[in-house]
C-alpha cells in the first residue's frame, strides 16, 4: 500500500500534464468550432507549461533566487548549496514561452475575425461548403 | 469522426502514460533536467553577475540570444496582427462585433480605474527595475503595463485611450524596444567582446566586470518591457475593435 501510494505521488505530476494534454488533443481534433480549436490549443499549451514547471522542482529547495545575494558578488555569502535552490532553466524557458503564447494566440483569434468577416461564420464545415460553391 | 479522435487522443495518451513510468520522480533533486547545466548556473550567476535572482540572470546573460529572438517573435505578432486587421478606411458592411449597449459613463468605474492605473503601472515598474533582486523582470512588468492601459480602455472606451496613446507611437515604441536590446548587443560587439556579453560595458561605464552585467541586465530588460507593453496593448485593441481602433469593447 505504502509502495503504491509512493509511485503515485512521484508521478502524478506527469499524470495531471498528460490529462491536460489529451484534452486540449482532443478538442483540437474534434471539434469543429475554430475558437473551441484555439481554446483547445490553449489547454494544450498550458499542459506544457505544467510539464516543464514540475520538472524544474527540487526537494526541500526554494525559488531560485540566492538568499542575501543583495551585496553583490564575492561578498561574505557561503559556498552555493545547488540542493537548495530549484531549477530557473524550466523557469525561464516557461516564462518566455508564456507570454510568446499571448502573442499567438492573438494572431490566432485575429486570423479567426478575418475568415468570420469572409464567410459569415466559423464553423469549419460550413467554410469548407462556402469554399466549395 | 469523434470517435475516430477519442481513439487516437486515448492511443496517444496511453503511449505517454507508458513513457511517464520512465521519467525521474517529481521534484528528485538527482533527476537530469537538474544534475546538467542548472548547477552550474546556480554556483556561478552571483560571481559572475552580481545577480541574485537566476531566472533574470539565465533569461538575460546566459540565454539573451534566445530572448532576443523571443522579443522578435512577439514584435511579429504584433505586426501580423496588424497587417491582418487594420484597417484606415472604413468600408460599410462592416462586420461589427456583437457589443452591450453602451450606457453613460459609469461613475463609480472609472473613479475606481482613475485610482488604480498609476499604482499598477508604478508596480510594474517596480517590477521591471526590480527583477535582478526578487521575482521579475521584463516580460512580466511589460505585462502588467500593457494591462494596465487594457484595463483603462475597458472602463472608459478605446478612443480615450488612443488620444493619449497614439497608434503611430504604439508602432515607434515596439521598434525601440527590440532596438534597445540588439543595440545594447552590438555595442557589445564594438567593444570588441561577443554579441551580447555586457562584460565590455565595464570599461565605458567604469564599473567592474560583474556590475556591467547586471546592468546590461537591465537595459535588455527595459527594452523588453517596452515591447511587450505596446503589443500587449496593440493586439486588444485591434481584435476588440475588429480592426478599426473605433471604439472597441
Amino acid at each position: 500500500m505504502d509502495d503504491l501510494l509512493l509511485f503515485i505521488i512521484s508521478k502524478y505530476n506527469y499524470w495531471v500534464a498528460i490529462i491536460l494534454l489529451l484534452i486540449g488533443l482532443y478538442g483540437m481534433i474534434s471539434k469543429n468550432n475554430l475558437l473551441k480549436k484555439v481554446i483547445s490549443m490553449a489547454i494544450f499549451q498550458s499542459a506544457i507549461f505544467l510539464f516543464y514547471i514540475s520538472i524544474g522542482t527540487k526537494q526541500h529547495a526554494t525559488i531560485p533566487i540566492i538568499e542575501h545575494g543583495h551585496n553583490g558578488y564575492g561578498a561574505d555569502h557561503a559556498v552555493i548549496d545547488v540542493a537548495n535552490y530549484a531549477n530557473p532553466l524550466p523557469h525561464v524557458l516557461m516564462l518566455t514561452a508564456i507570454v510568446v503564447g499571448v502573442a499567438t494566440l492573438g494572431v490566432a483569434l485575429a486570423v479567426i475575425q478575418k475568415i468570420n468577416q469572409v464567410h459569415d461564420t466559423i464553423e469549419e464545415d460550413e467554410i469548407l461548403r462556402n469554399m466549395e460553391e | 469522426m469523434k470517435p475516430l479522435a477519442l481513439l487516437f487522443t486515448l492511443s496517444v495518451g496511453v503511449l505517454l502514460l507508458a513513457a511517464s513510468l520512465d521519467l525521474p520522480d517529481w521534484s528528485d533533486p538527482a533527476s537530469p533536467a537538474s544534475s546538467h547545466v542548472s548547477p552550474y548556473y546556480i554556483q556561478e550567476s552571483l560571481n559572475q553577475t552580481s545577480v541574485p535572482n537566476l531566472v533574470s540572470s539565465v533569461l538575460a546573460d546566459y540565454r539573451s540570444y534566445d530572448t532576443m529572438f523571443e522579443t522578435v517573435v512577439i514584435f511579429c505578432a504584433g505586426i501580423t496582427v496588424l497587417t491582418i486587421l487594420r484597417r484606415t478606411f472604413r468600408s460599410k458592411d462592416k462586420y461589427i462585433l456583437p457589443r452591450p449597449e453602451r450606457e453613460d459613463a459609469d461613475i463609480i468605474l472609472q473613479s475606481a480605474v482613475r485610482l488604480l492605473v498609476p499604482v499598477m503601472q508604478v508596480f510594474a515598474l517596480y517590477v521591471i527595475a526590480h527583477g535582478h533582486h526578487s521575482p521579475g523582470g521584463g516580460f512580466q512588468g511589460g505585462v502588467i503595463l500593457g494591462a494596465s492601459f487594457i484595463l483603462l480602455s475597458i472602463a472608459y472606451d478605446l478612443k480615450t485611450v488612443l488620444k493619449r496613446f497614439k497608434e503611430n507611437s504604439i508602432l515607434f515604441l515596439s521598434a525601440v524596444g527590440v532596438l534597445i536590446y540588439a543595440g545594447i548587443g552590438i555595442i557589445c560587439l564594438f567593444l570588441g567582446r561577443n554579441f551580447l556579453a555586457y562584460g565590455a560595458w565595464a570599461k565605458l561605464l567604469g564599473i567592474t566586470e560583474q556590475e556591467a552585467h547586471s546592468h546590461g541586465m537591465l537595459g535588455v530588460e527595459i527594452g523588453v518591457a517596452i515591447t511587450v507593453m505596446v503589443i500587449m496593448f496593440s493586439l486588444y485593441a485591434d481584435l476588440s475593435s475588429s480592426g478599426d481602433l473605433d471604439e472597441g469593447l
